[in-house]
C-alpha cells in the first residue's frame, strides 16, 4: 500500500516562517495576520542615503522620538492584514449602501427642515476637508514610520479616511440634489468662516509636523478624539430630536468605524507608554500640547452645531477621550 | 425643491477627490509639500491630472473584497489538499524561493515607496492613485506570502524571506534597484516604478512566473498572479498617464524623465536576468525562452510603447540596443554563475537534463551549442564523478547594477566586460557601459552602495569563511547547493513514491 507510506510521510518541515517564529518565541503554526507582518520591512544594509533627507535611512526608527525596543509590538488588535481589512469594509460599505438607498427612495431629505439642513451643510459637510487631512497624516504615518505592525494599520486608516471623505461629500450631494451647491457653500464655511478658521489653522500646522508618532497622537487620538463624540453623537443626536433619522443612517459607518479606530488607536498608545517611561511622559506632552488647542478651536464650531448644548458636548467628548488615556495608562 | 443642474461623472469624482483639497492660508504649499519641488519637475497645474478610472473607495472595498474573499478560498482549499505536491517536480519550488525572496521584498518597497508619493504629490489625483497603489502593493506581498507560506512548510529556502533580503549577496541587486528610486525624489520613484518597471518591464516578470507557475501545475501562485492582475492593469495605466502628465506639464521636464526612464529602463533589465535565468533553466515544463519572451515583450510591445511617446519627444531608453546583442547569451552566463555559487545561494541549482538541453540549443541556435552546452555537459560529467563543481572565491560585482562581473561581449563572447572610472581617488568596476554612465551621472550617491564582497572581506557579515557568512545568512545545509543533492529532492521523492531513477526518467 504504498498510498499510505506516502501520505504518512508527508510532513511538514516547519510550521511558519522564521520571522515569525523569532517574534513569537514559537514553531507551531502562525496566524495569517502575523505571516503578514512579522519582519516584512527592511531593516539594514541600505545603499543610498536618501536625497530627501540628509540624514534619515529610506527605513529609520529616528523619525519619531518614540522609542520601541521592538517596533513589530505596535500589533493591531483588529489582526488586519490588506484581505481582513478589505473584506471587513467591503461589509460595510454594503450597509452603508443600503442605507443611503433608503433613504433616497424614501425621499427622506426632503423632509428635513430647512435650518438644519444648512447645519448640515455649513457644520458637517466641511468636514470632509478634515478627512483628507487625515488621509494625509496617516499616510505619512505610513511612508515614514515604522515597522509593518503600525504602518499597515496607518496605511489602512489612510484610505479609510479618504471613504469617509466621500461619503461625506455623497451627502452634501444628497442634500443639494447633486448641483455640488452645497459642497461650495461648505467648503467656503471651511475656507472663511470664523467658526471653521482655529480649527483649519490646526488642521494644517498638522501637515507640517515631522514626528510621525506626534501626529499620530494628535490626529488619530487627540483630535479624531473629540471630534467623532462631537459630531457623530453630540450633534446627530440632535439631528433626529424632531424624528430625524436620516442623518443617523447616512453617517453609521462613520460612527462604527470610530468604535473600531479607538480599539487600534488605544493599543498602540497603551503599548508605546508601557515600553518605557519615557515614551509615557512623551506622549502625555503630546497630548497636553494638542489637547488644549483643539479644544479651544472646537468651540466656535460646537456653538454653531449645538448652540446651548455646545458645551454639555465639549465635556463630553473631552471625558470620553481622557477616560481612553487613563485607560491607556498615560500619567 | 427646485431642480438645479446635476454634476456629471467627471464633476461627481472630481468632488470626491480634488474638491477635497483647499487653498492654504496658514500655511504655505511649500511648507505642506516640501519635497515636490528638489527634483527640477515643474508642474504648472495639478488639475489637469486625469485619473482614467475614478475609482472611489467603496467602489475600491466592493471589489477589492470580493477578490479577496475568492483568492483566500483557493489558498485555504490549497492547504487542506497537499495541493504542493502537484507540481511538474521539487525543481519548480526554486523559482518560488527567487520570487519569495527577491520579488515579494520588492512588493513591499512598492507599497512604501507609494504611500511617499501619496504625501509628497501636491495634486490630490495623483496622491489618491498613489496611495490606492500603495495598498495594493501591501496585498500583493501579503498574498504572496500567505499563497507561499505553505511551500515553505514542506521545502527548504523559503523560511527566512526578509532577513535574506536585507543581507544575500545576490539579493542585493533587487535591493539596491529599488532602493535607488526609493531614495529618490517622488517624480524619480514614480517614473522608476509606475512607468519603467510596471508599464515597460512587468510583464517580464510577472508572465514568466505566473506562466511558469500554470505550466508547472502550481495553481497557488497562478491564483495569486491572476488576482493581482486588474491591480497591475491599473498600475501599468498609472505609469503612463504619470509620464504623459509630467511631459505635458512643462517641456523642461523631457531631459530629466528621459534620463530617469534610461537609468530604470537599464537596472530594470539588469535585474530580469535572474528571471530570464529561471525562464531558461529553473522551470521543469518551459514557458518561453528569455530570447523569446524579451522580444515579444521589450522589442515589439516595449518599442511600440515608445513610438507612441515619440510625440512627447521620448525615445527609446539608451542602452536598449545592448540588451537585444546579449540576449543569446545572458541566461546561460547567469546560470553557470548561480551554479558556481550554489553552496551560498539559497536555492538549488542544477545541470539540464538531455531534453533540456536541447531545448536550449533549438532555442538559441547561435551560442548555445557553442559556447555553453559544452560547459554544461562537463560540469555534469564532474558531478558525477563527484566532483560538483563550486566556486570558492568571493565575485566581483558591478557598483550599479551589482551583479557579478560576468557578463561577456557579445561581439566577443568569450572576453568579459569590464568597464572602471575614477571617483574621489577610489576605482569603481562595472559590467556595462550602461551601469559605467549611470555611476557617472551620479557618483556621489552610486559609490554609497552596499556592496556584499566589499561588507564581507570587511567583517560586516558574520565573519571571514563562508560558512559564518552563510551563518549570517540564516542559510541551514539545506538550502543550497545541488539539487541531486537536496533535501527538497530526497523528499520529493519519499512523497511521490519515485526511486531517483523514475524521478530521472
Ligand atoms: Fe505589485
Ligand atoms: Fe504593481
Ligand atoms: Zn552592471
Amino acid at each position: 500500500m504504498q498510498v499510505d507510506i506516502k501520505s504518512l510521510s508527508i510532513k511538514p518541515l516547519r510550521n511558519t516562517f522564521d520571522q515569525v517564529a523569532r517574534f513569537t518565541g514559537s514553531e507551531k503554526s502562525a496566524s495569517r495576520y502575523l505571516e503578514a507582518t512579522i519582519g516584512v520591512q527592511p531593516e539594514i544594509n541600505f545603499h543610498y542615503q536618501p536625497l530627501w533627507s540628509k540624514n534619515r535611512s529610506i527605513y529609520d526608527k529616528d523619525n519619531t522620538v518614540i522609542v520601541m525596543n521592538d517596533w513589530y509590538r505596535l500589533l493591531d488588535p483588529r489582526q488586519y492584514y490588506y484581505g481582513a481589512w478589505t473584506i471587513a469594509r467591503s461589509k460595510q460599505q454594503d450597509a452603508a449602501e443600503r442605507n443611503f438607498s433608503f433613504v433616497e427612495k424614501r425621499n427622506m431629505l426632503a423632509s428635513l427642515p430647512t435650518d438644519l439642513r444648512e447645519k448640515i451643510i455649513s457644520v458637517f459637510v466641511p468636514i470632509r476637508h478634515m478627512e483628507y487631512a487625515a488621509n494625509l497624516n496617516n499616510t505619512y504615518m505610513s511612508a515614514y514610520g515604522y515597522g509593518v505592525s503600525i504602518t499597515q494599520a496607518a496605511s489602512m486608516c489612510a484610505m479609510d479616511r479618504l471613504g469617509i471623505a466621500q461619503y461625506i461629500t455623497r451627502i452634501g450631494l444628497m442634500l443639494d440634489g447633486n448641483s455640488g451647491d452645497a459642497l461650495k457653500t461648505s467648503k467656503a464655511a471651511w475656507q472663511n468662516n470664523p467658526a471653521w478658521q482655529p480649527i483649519r489653522q490646526l488642521t494644517e500646522n498638522m501637515l507640517t509636523t515631522q514626528d510621525w508618532f506626534e501626529l499620530f497622537v494628535a490626529q488619530n487620538l487627540v483630535l479624531d478624539g473629540l471630534m467623532y463624540p462631537l459630531m457623530y453623537q453630540s450633534f446627530s443626536d440632535l439631528t433626529s430630536v424632531s424624528g430625524q433619522t436620516s442623518f443617523a443612517m447616512m453617517t453609521e459607518f462613520m460612527s462604527e468605524w470610530f468604535d473600531e479606530h479607538v480599539r487600534w488607536v488605544d493599543s498602540v498608545i497603551k503599548v508605546a507608554a508601557a515600553e518605557s517611561d519615557s515614551n509615557n511622559v512623551q506622549i502625555g506632552k503630546w497630548i497636553q500640547k494638542w489637547l488644549p488647542q483643539i479644544l479651544q478651536a472646537l468651540q466656535p464650531l460646537a456653538q454653531e452645531a449645538l448652540g446651548e448644548a455646545a458645551q454639555a458636548g465639549l465635556d463630553a467628548a473631552v471625558a470620553q477621550l481622557s477616560a481612553r488615556t487613563t485607560k491607556s495608562g498615560i500619567n | 425643491m427646485e431642480q438645479a443642474k446635476k454634476m456629471n461623472m467627471k464633476e461627481k469624482y472630481n468632488a470626491m477627490t480634488g474638491d477635497l483639497a483647499w487653498d492654504f492660508s496658514y500655511k504655505t504649499e511649500a511648507e505642506i509639500f516640501p519635497l515636490s519641488d528638489f527634483e527640477g519637475i515643474k508642474i504648472e497645474d495639478w488639475s489637469k491630472w486625469q485619473d482614467p478610472f475614478r475609482l472611489t473607495m467603496d467602489a475600491y472595498w466592493k471589489y477589492q473584497g470580493e477578490k479577496e474573499r475568492k483568492l483566500y478560498a483557493v489558498i485555504d482549499a490549497f492547504g487542506q489538499n497537499n495541493a504542493h505536491l502537484g507540481v511538474t517536480d521539487a525543481r519548480y519550488i526554486n523559482a518560488l524561493k527567487i520570487f519569495l525572496t527577491a520579488v515579494t521584498p520588492l512588493e513591499y518597497g512598492a507599497h512604501r515607496g507609494f504611500a511617499m508619493t501619496g504625501r509628497a504629490f501636491p495634486g490630490v489625483g495623483a496622491q489618491v492613485a498613489s496611495q490606492m497603489q500603495s495598498i495594493d502593493e501591501l496585498r500583493h506581498a501579503q498574498t504572496q506570502l500567505h499563497t507561499i507560506s505553505q511551500y515553505n512548510k514542506y521545502f527548504d529556502g523559503l523560511h527566512d524571506p526578509f532577513h535574506m533580503f536585507d543581507r544575500v549577496w545576490y539579493l542585493s541587486v533587487p535591493k539596491s534597484y529599488f532602493e535607488d528610486a526609493l531614495s529618490a525624489g517622488p517624480f524619480e520613484f514614480i517614473t522608476a516604478i509606475s512607468f519603467s518597471f510596471e508599464y515597460v518591464l512587468t510583464n517580464l516578470l510577472f508572465m514568466p512566473f505566473m506562466s511558469g507557475a500554470a505550466y508547472n501545475g502550481d495553481m497557488a501562485t497562478v491564483n495569486f498572479g491572476f488576482s493581482a492582475q486588474s491591480d497591475e492593469s491599473r498600475h501599468m495605466t498609472l505609469g503612463l498617464e504619470v509620464i504623459k502628465f509630467m511631459l505635458e506639464q512643462h517641456p523642461d521636464n523631457l531631459p530629466i524623465i528621459q534620463r530617469w526612464i534610461d537609468k530604470y529602463f537599464w537596472r530594470g533589465y539588469r535585474l530580469l536576468g535572474i528571471v530570464g535565468m529561471m525562464m531558461d533553466y529553473m522551470l521543469p515544463k518551459r514557458v518561453m525562452s528569455w530570447k523569446e519572451g524579451w522580444e515579444m515583450y521589450f522589442e515589439q510591445n516595449g518599442k511600440m510603447l515608445f513610438d507612441d511617446l515619440a510625440r512627447y519627444g521620448i525615445t527609446m531608453p539608451k542602452f536598449w540596443e545592448q540588451s537585444v546583442e546579449e540576449k543569446e547569451h545572458l541566461t546561460h552566463q547567469l546560470w553557470l554563475t548561480f551554479y558556481s555559487y550554489g553552496h551560498a545561494a539559497a536555492f538549488h541549482t542544477w545541470i539540464p537534463d538531455d531534453s533540456e538541453l536541447d531545448w536550449l540549443s533549438e532555442k538559441y541556435p547561435n551560442t548555445f551549442d557553442k559556447y555553453y552546452r559544452p560547459r554544461l555537459v562537463y560540469l555534469r560529467e564532474q558531478e558525477k564523478l563527484g566532483k560538483r563543481f563550486y566556486n570558492p572565491s568571493l565575485p566581483q560585482l558591478c557598483q550599479t547594477c551589482q551583479i557579478p562581473m560576468v557578463y561577456t561581449d557579445p561581439k566577443n563572447p568569450t572576453k568579459r566586460v569590464y568597464r572602471e572610472t575614477i571617483y574621489n581617488g577610489d576605482r569603481f568596476h562595472f559590467c556595462s557601459d550602461a551601469c559605467k554612465e549611470i555611476f557617472e551621472h551620479e557618483p556621489e550617491k552610486m559609490s554609497q552602495a552596499w556592496l556584499p564582497p566589499h561588507q564581507i572581506f570587511q567583517g560586516n557579515c558574520g565573519g571571514a569563511t563562508i560558512p559564518d557568512v552563510l551563518k549570517h545568512y540564516h542559510f541551514t545545509e539545506n538550502d543550497g547547493g545541488e539539487f541531486l543533492h537536496s533535501r527538497d529532492n530526497a523528499n520529493w521523492n519519499l512523497w511521490k513514491g519515485l526511486t531517483p531513477d523514475e524521478e530521472a526518467a
